[in-house]
């Protein structure tokens, strides 16, 4: 028989079953991980595990289906909300969220992001903004800060060179198809509880056929940012919020 | 709906073939000598219950037919030849998902932004990959509107198949010319959708994955030899081509799509002035018909390549003729068509006699 270890303590956490088993790859501390973990925890919680597929980027979280227990599709870089657009447009009645990072959604994707908002596509788009491109070593993103020094802006971001911060949210709460636009974080246990609020809502609304949820999550990247974790909260506190300030940019509105 | 006969433009007469075979979702981006696809698409959707979305450019729509080709569903696009440039790295990645589904090049004279006139310019992106890495897809050339429609059908059967995107490559001319075409009932090619396409995770299967990301070079390259073993069963199985006056042909004329019907003039031409010219017409530009050229050049003594550019089939036909005879080439470019005097001339010139 099984020796029971839990004997005479108190079940505090279990992993939802739509987490699988596989150890992750991501660095001490990173953001994705938290995210990954309260997006399958709400499709467990909403029970909607056999009525969602997920859609991959390219970036850090490229093996996202290594770890999320859903149907999913990984897509070339830049193009998950395209691959998005094409499952929701022949399953309509299923649940579809896109999963990608700033060089993806922001750069590469920039017209893809767009547009897929712009159409008003009823599917979830998670933005990872985490002011620069992690998987490919630390250079800059199109989200990273003035005077951000990256692998490829050694002397700090010059906006007169190449260009300010690109506030993509922001754009994107302002096109007619966007239903509900959010910016959260992941770098308190309460803005966590924030991030999942947002995330179920997300699905929900999926059923209402009102427009694309897009959720932006201010995240950090101790490797890239080349900071202890520690250090990647008081940055993110400091230098990040500033520039992108967390809250709703666009409310669903009751009509 | 029964078999039915109408007069058609050969863009028409695909897109009313691909809804008879089935067609589930298109996506597309307008370009000129196809937009006729989207257009006859969008104004039947609504009536006969498909999906039907214009993009906002072709790398997003290739993008999309993965995603609906990933969820099972039978889908396509339509474009010319730069759009196609656009889609190679989508192609890349369809190929290596293995996910089927129909892409149409209305191939138009290139390079560059070119000219909307029809053109053989894209043989090569066609048929030799065009994108990145090992892969082939499936290319199909049709030379005339009955097969523009036939070949739709054919399509999606070898896509599903052999779980491999298949290409019809045709050109401006053949989209645009109206000709009689007998199109199959609706409804007339079975569907299934496929169990390994993400569709939800139900609660008495693994999860569907569709991934192209092998990052362990061992098992990229195990991916690699499944994808070169199916190539290997479609050049055995799916080789289709057309002779004409082969058997007694002294010279024999190698061309596709509307190439294919202007040397047919030639051939008569050539035939009325005494000379004994054949016609070799590949139907399947991949896998290519090698064998029967190999073969014929046991008893023709010349072989002319026609083509509508500087000369890209060319290579396949001395594969195919590997050195027995001489291969001489005829043809226009940059959207320029090969008048069949002109090419009768060069029979003339080849064979020596008047
Ligand atoms: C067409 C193409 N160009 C470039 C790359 C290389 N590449 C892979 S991931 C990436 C950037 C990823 O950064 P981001 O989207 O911010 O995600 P993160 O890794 O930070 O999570 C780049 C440039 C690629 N895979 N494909
Ligand atoms: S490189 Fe950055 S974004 Fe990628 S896993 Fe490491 S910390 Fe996370």
């Amino acid at each position: 028989m099984e020796e029971n270890v839990l004997e005479g303590l108190e079940c505090v956490y279990v992993k939802p079953d739509t987490l699988t088993d596989k150890y992750q790859h991501y660095c001490p501390g990173c953001g994705h991980g938290v995210v990954h973990k309260v997006l399958m925890e709400v499709i467990e919680e909403l029970g909607i595990q056999d009525k969602t597929i997920g859609v991959a980027p390219v970036g850090c979280s490229v093996f996202a289906y290594n770890y999320m227990n859903v149907d999913m599709q990984e897509a070339a870089h830049g193009r998950a909300s395209a691959v998005a657009t094409g499952v929701k447009r022949v399953l309509p009645d299923k649940y579809v969220y896109s999963y990608q990072g700033d060089g993806d959604l922001a750069a590469i994707g920039t017209g893809e992001t767009i547009h897929t908002v712009n159409r008003g596509e009823n599917i979830l788009m998670i933005f990872i903004n985490n002011g620069i491109y992690g998987m490919t070593g630390g250079q800059m993103a199109p989200t990273s800060l003035p005077g951000q020094v990256t692998s490829t802006t050694p002397y700090g971001r010059d906006p007169k060179k190449i260009g300010y911060p690109l506030k993509i949210t922001d754009l994107l709460a302002n096109l007619p198809g966007a239903y509900y636009v959010t910016r959260q974080a992941v770098h308190t246990p309460n803005a966590v509880r924030k991030l999942k609020k947002a995330i179920k809502n997300s699905f929900e609304y999926q059923l209402l056929d009102r427009g694309t949820c897009f959720i932006e999550v201010v995240s950090n990247c101790p490797s890239g940012w080349k900071m202890t974790p520690v250090d990647t909260i008081k940055y993110l506190e400091e230098e990040m919020l500033p520039q992108y300030p967390l809250g709703d940019l666009k409310v669903p509105q009751n009509n | 709906m029964t078999k039915e006969i109408r007069l058609m433009k050969g863009n028409e007469a695909l897109a009313e073939a691909s809804i008879r075979a089935g067609l589930q979702a298109y996506f597309g981006y307008p370009i000129t000598p196809q937009s006729e696809v989207l257009e006859y698409f969008a104004e039947q959707a609504p009536k006969r219950g498909f999906t039907v979305l214009q993009a906002e450019s072709e790398v997003a729509s290739i993008n999309m037919v993965f995603g609906a080709a990933g969820a099972g569903a039978r889908v396509m696009t339509s474009s010319s030849s730069p759009g196609i440039s656009l889609m190679q790295e989508g192609l890349s990645y369809i190929a290596a998902g293995e996910l089927p589904c129909l892409i149409v090049n209305v191939n138009r004279g290139g390079p560059g932004l070119g000219t909307i006139q029809p053109g053989q310019g894209d043989y090569f992106q066609s048929t030799k990959g065009g994108g990145h890495g090992d892969y082939h897809l499936i290319v199909l050339a049709p030379s005339s509107v009955q097969e523009m429609a036939d070949f739709v059908f054919e399509g999606f059967k070898l896509a599903e198949k052999y779980r491999n995107p298949v290409m019809i490559l045709t050109d401006g001319a053949l989209g645009q010319m109206m000709e009689k075409v007998e199109l199959p009932p609706e409804g007339s090619l079975p569907y299934v959708r496929p169990e390994w396409a993400t569709t939800g995770k139900a609660a008495t299967r693994e999860r569907n994955i569709v991934t192209t990301l092998f990052i362990e070079p061992e098992v990229m390259e195990q991916v690699n030899i499944k994808l070169q073993k199916k190539y290997t069963e479609i050049c055995e199985k799916e080789v289709r081509y057309e002779t004409i006056n082969c058997e007694d042909a002294e010279i024999v004329l190698c061309a596709y799509g509307l190439s294919a019907r202007i040397s047919q003039k030639a051939m008569d031409l050539a035939r009325e002035g005494g000379i004994k010219a054949g016609i070799f017409r590949p139907i399947t530009l991949y896998p290519y018909p090698y064998e029967i050229l190999n073969k014929l050049a046991e008893t023709a003594d010349h072989f002319l390549d026609v083509e509508m550019n500087a000369g890209q089939m060319i290579e396949d036909v001395r594969l195919g003729v590997n050195g027995k005879k001489p291969v001489h080439f005829t043809g226009r470019m940059g959207g320029m068509i090969p008048d069949p005097e002109v090419i009768y001339q060069e029979i003339v010139k080849i064979v020596g006699k008047k």
